[in-house]
């Protein structure tokens, strides 16, 4: 138990200190690398609370798809770090103002007015042979199969979209139109002339 | 040991992290995607934490549809991003004021 406890505030050091790395990191490819770290240890932690299939997913899909298209997208853009600096204590110091504000008040209202019985025990054990991603899909297929179907309705609709925004169609480039070259018939490309044949001369 | 209020602690952090990085890279567009995915990862917390505590799975299937809404929103946001790169040849928000009347 005791080692839970230092691999959970372990992972959670790790975590915070990755997002702090992603808000002020100077390089935005730094920042990709630092989101990363954070849903690496995320995904750690997610199996410290036993959450093992969404763990597994976290790092599937996010570190494997969308953290890889965030890296391509920052290495095609061209983006000048100091210009972006410019302007940027005077937001800083509102940003972080904003933010412990926050922080202190979801904290005390979590540690200090939430304080019933069964709020502040670790989590109650998981019973004998529970297995965690067959209790999901047992109700992710039987009461939200509706809810799953859209869910791949909605991704279909991201992949149209995103080729729809970003084809373009270039002027002056040379392809090939099948339907003309197929459409062609022989006398649309020779021509046979009759006539008298003639002596050498 | 570990229990709700921990999880819950963690993930407040975390989302008020985020929501600081907005603020503070207001004039990088790709910097506040990113911080809108640790929002939704913060989020993700709350229900896996809930979830374990009160041992229903229904919890950890939200967390599965957020997952599937964040990957869409990213990947549209991306194209979204590189059209408008194309043709401002900058992701500066604050220079985003075509529309302003």
């Amino acid at each position: 138990m005791l080692f839970h406890a230092i691999l959970f505030y372990f992972f959670s050091a790790v975590l915070i200190g990755a997002a702090l790395g992603v808000v002020f990191a100077r390089n935005p490819v730094h920042a990709v690398m630092f989101l990363v770290l954070a849903f690496f240890n995320s995904a750690a932690l997610w199996l410290l609370a036993e959450a093992e299939f969404l763990a597994i997913v976290l790092v599937l899909v996010y570190v494997g798809a969308v953290m890889v298209l965030f890296l391509f997208v920052v290495m095609m853009l061209d983006i000048k770090v100091e210009v972006i600096r410019k302007n940027w204590s005077r937001y800083a110091s509102l940003g972080i103002g904003v933010a412990l504000l926050m922080a202190f008040e979801m904290i005390q209202l979590i540690w200090f007015r939430g304080l019933s019985e069964d709020m502040s025990g670790s989590f109650a054990a998981n019973p004998e042979g529970y297995n965690n991603t067959k209790a999901l899909g047992s109700v992710l297929y039987t009461e939200h199969v509706y809810a799953f179907e859209i869910a791949a309705v909605i991704l279909l609709l991201a992949i149209v979209a995103a080729i729809t925004l970003t084809v373009r169609k270039r002027p002056g480039l040379k392809v090939q139109n099948i339907a003309a070259q197929v459409a062609v018939r022989a006398r649309d490309r020779i021509r046979i002339v009759k006539m008298k044949s003639e002596t050498r001369p | 040991m570990i229990g709700l209020q921990h999880y819950l602690t963690l993930s407040a952090i975390l989302f008020v992290l985020s929501i600081g990085g907005i603020v503070v890279n207001r004039r990088n567009l790709i910097l506040m995607l990113m911080c809108i995915e640790l929002m939704l990862l913060a989020v993700n917390f709350n229900f896996i934490a809930f979830s374990r505590h009160l041992g229903d799975e229904t919890g950890q299937v939200f967390v599965f549809f957020v997952l599937t809404v964040a990957a869409a929103e990213a990947a549209i946001g991306l194209a979204i991003l590189v059209v408008l790169f194309r043709s401002r040849r900058s992701i500066d928000v604050q220079e985003l004021n075509t529309m302003k009347g």
